[in-house]
């Protein structure tokens, strides 16, 4: 009865409701993570873990496959940024304007791609850029006056089809960003610069781009984090986790070939501890320049 | 001419620009969506031809209509051995996509809860812990997560797949937006009727926190039926893999299953599109939520 009476107090009831979440964030969280953090330090056979200091670390250092897969994994990551940024920006605000007729059936087919699993949209772009002249970019191809490619074996033209495949996939994801977030504009705003005699593209400059900022920031925060952690769409493209020459390797897919592939947890988990360092650094340099951290703003 | 008259031509004059730039605009979405469609479009009428022709020539627009035929659909029905594993791997995704769908709700419902209707010392502090689990990337954890479900002896069991993304730092924070919608006077109002804190709960707002499960819901269960990753991980036994670890060891150089993957991977959509299709608003709020407060 007791015991009943104190569950059931107004004090206490809130820890029973996020119990859950303090015993996930535990299990599931604070413990990997400290084990990967560990066993990057450690040599993990199958007889158990070996100190061995920072020797995974001076490895990768090393590790010309190891650079190859960071600077793949950066330049997919720039171009993303490059490709999925302005153009998504730029075709909400376009969407959002009166211009535009039957809004819903654009936006549904935009988002199209973001509800199919990336194994059948990787299995449809790998099929698509086949190396025969009668793949479907080849055919384009071919109509604009060029040969044929090997577009999967050549570094260039590997990056390529998957910055294709990712902006197939997330166009319309982050127009629909970009459009909640211009949403949240208030119209009186244009209005009055309007009177102001502000022209569109000043209005755009003075009043869009300033006032989307925080969805700006939402958009570049995830697109840091998706494009350095990007694995499955190359391991769809190229059918696994290798590549001709490692043109497809990413750093997670590096992480996937040592530490799955080949079993050796504390030299993947090693990768993956550089990766998130990555990925912090890159991220909180953007916050800090964005400002989102002076309190003033809010 | 007089004023009257110019400013008039003037007005008409805008209004042929108007219609010029509404035409130009509209027909560049349109654009945008057959390229958007054109590789499930290819992949479409590639689903009623032979699926040999995919390795030997790859994936093109082919409109050849004498050559279609609906075999691959007929086959991947037929009852046989490859159509029994196609349609096992389909079951085992809609068990997988309900599974993880219900509990992730329950969890993190209860939890948002938690984190809203309360006032308590450590409630930022845990607000703040959801937060950061979103800063570290699920691939990151993965190789450490997949040595737990090891030790747990969690391996090639459902439990192993859905357990770890039960919490949902996104799935939390989208109830916890709605809910600090909701009026708190309601929890008084609960308990001067003598309710419990457990039944102000799930008596009294989870009826109204109806419109934010509907949302998470479709946006969950997406995200269940197209998961790849971790699941390909822990599912061992060929049993037990979904659609779409299925599909992917068809996609070898040697397979000679084209048929089933092109017309499975095609069929496969269905469910998915199905659902947006009906509905569509929910997808798009679940989805945009964190993008506007940030």
């Amino acid at each position: 009865m007791k015991i009943k009476k104190f569950l059931y107090s107004q004090k206490v009831a809130p820890y029973v409701f996020v119990l859950p979440f303090i015993l996930s964030f535990a299990l599931f969280w604070i413990y990997p993570l400290c084990s990967t953090i560990m066993m990057s330090f450690q040599d993990v056979g199958p007889a158990g873990a070996e100190w061995v200091g920072l020797k995974n670390f001076s490895k990768l250092l090393k590790d010309t496959v190891f650079h190859t897969a960071i600077k793949n994994s950066m330049q997919y990551m720039l171009w993303t940024l490059v490709l999925l940024i302005p153009f998504p920006m730029a075709f909400a605000v376009l969407m959002d304007s009166r211009l535009v007729k039957a809004k819903g059936v654009w936006k549904a087919f935009l988002y199209l791609p973001a509800l199919t699993s990336v194994v059948i949209s990787g299995t449809l772009f790998r099929l698509m850029f086949s190396e025969y002249k009668t793949g479907q970019m080849n055919v384009i191809m071919a109509a604009l006056g060029f040969g044929t490619f090997k577009w999967l074996k050549v570094k260039a033209t590997g990056l390529m089809a998957l910055l294709i495949v990712c902006c197939w996939r997330w166009t319309g994801v982050n127009m629909l960003y970009f459009l909640s977030g211009l949403k949240a504009i208030d119209g009186a705003l244009y209005e009055s610069a309007e009177i102001d005699g502000a022209n569109a593209w000043q209005k755009f400059r003075y009043i869009t781009i300033p006032l989307l900022k925080p969805t700006t920031i939402y958009v570049l925060t995830i697109s840091v984090y998706a494009g350095l952690s990007m694995f499955m769409e190359s391991y769809m493209l190229w059918a696994g986790p290798d590549s001709p020459n490692n043109i497809g390797l990413t750093i997670v897919g590096y992480l996937y070939k040592r530490g799955i592939t080949k079993n050796q947890l504390g030299y993947g988990s090693a990768v993956g501890l550089v990766l998130l360092v990555m990925a912090l650094i890159i991220n909180i340099v953007q916050l800090v320049l964005n400002g989102t951290f002076k309190k003033e703003e809010r | 001419m007089t004023k009257t008259q110019s400013s008039e031509n003037k007005k008409v004059g805008m209004h042929a620009k108007n219609t010029v730039l509404s035409i130009l605009a509209t027909g560049w979405f349109a654009l945008l969506s057959c390229i958007i469609v054109f590789p499930l479009l290819c992949g479409l009428l590639a689903s009623f031809h032979p699926g040999k022709d995919l390795i030997r020539k790859g994936l093109s627009l082919n409109l050849d209509m004498s050559t279609m035929t609906l075999d691959n659909y007929i086959y991947l029905f037929s009852g046989n051995a490859d159509s029994q594993k196609y349609f096992m791997w389909f079951k085992n995704s809609l068990f997988l996509t309900f599974v993880s769908v219900v509990l992730t709700l329950a969890f993190c419902y209860i939890i948002a809860y938690g984190l809203t209707m309360y006032e308590y010392p450590l409630k930022n502090f845990l607000f703040f812990l959801v937060i950061v689990t979103m800063m570290v990337p699920f691939e990151i954890l993965m190789l450490p997560l997949y040595k737990e479900m090891i030790t747990l002896k969690l391996i090639d069991t459902t439990a192993g797949v859905v357990l770890p993304g039960i919490c949902g730092a996104s799935t939390i924070f989208f109830f916890r937006q709605y809910m600090t919608g909701l009026p708190k006077e309601l929890l008084d109002a609960g308990r001067i009727d003598g309710a419990t804190e457990y039944g102000i709960c799930f008596k009294i707002m989870l009826p109204i926190t109806k419109p934010a499960f509907a949302a998470m819901s479709i946006l969950c269960a997406m995200g269940a039926w197209n998961n790849i990753l971790w699941p390909m991980l822990v599912y061992r036994d060929a049993n037990k893999f979904t659609l779409p670890i299925g599909l992917n060891t068809l996609l070898t150089p040697y397979g000679n299953n084209y048929d089933v993957l092109i017309a499975g991977s095609m069929f496969g959509i269905i469910p998915v599109f199905a659902v947006f299709l009906c509905f569509q608003s929910y997808f798009i709020d679940g989805m945009t939520a964190g993008a506007v407060k940030g």
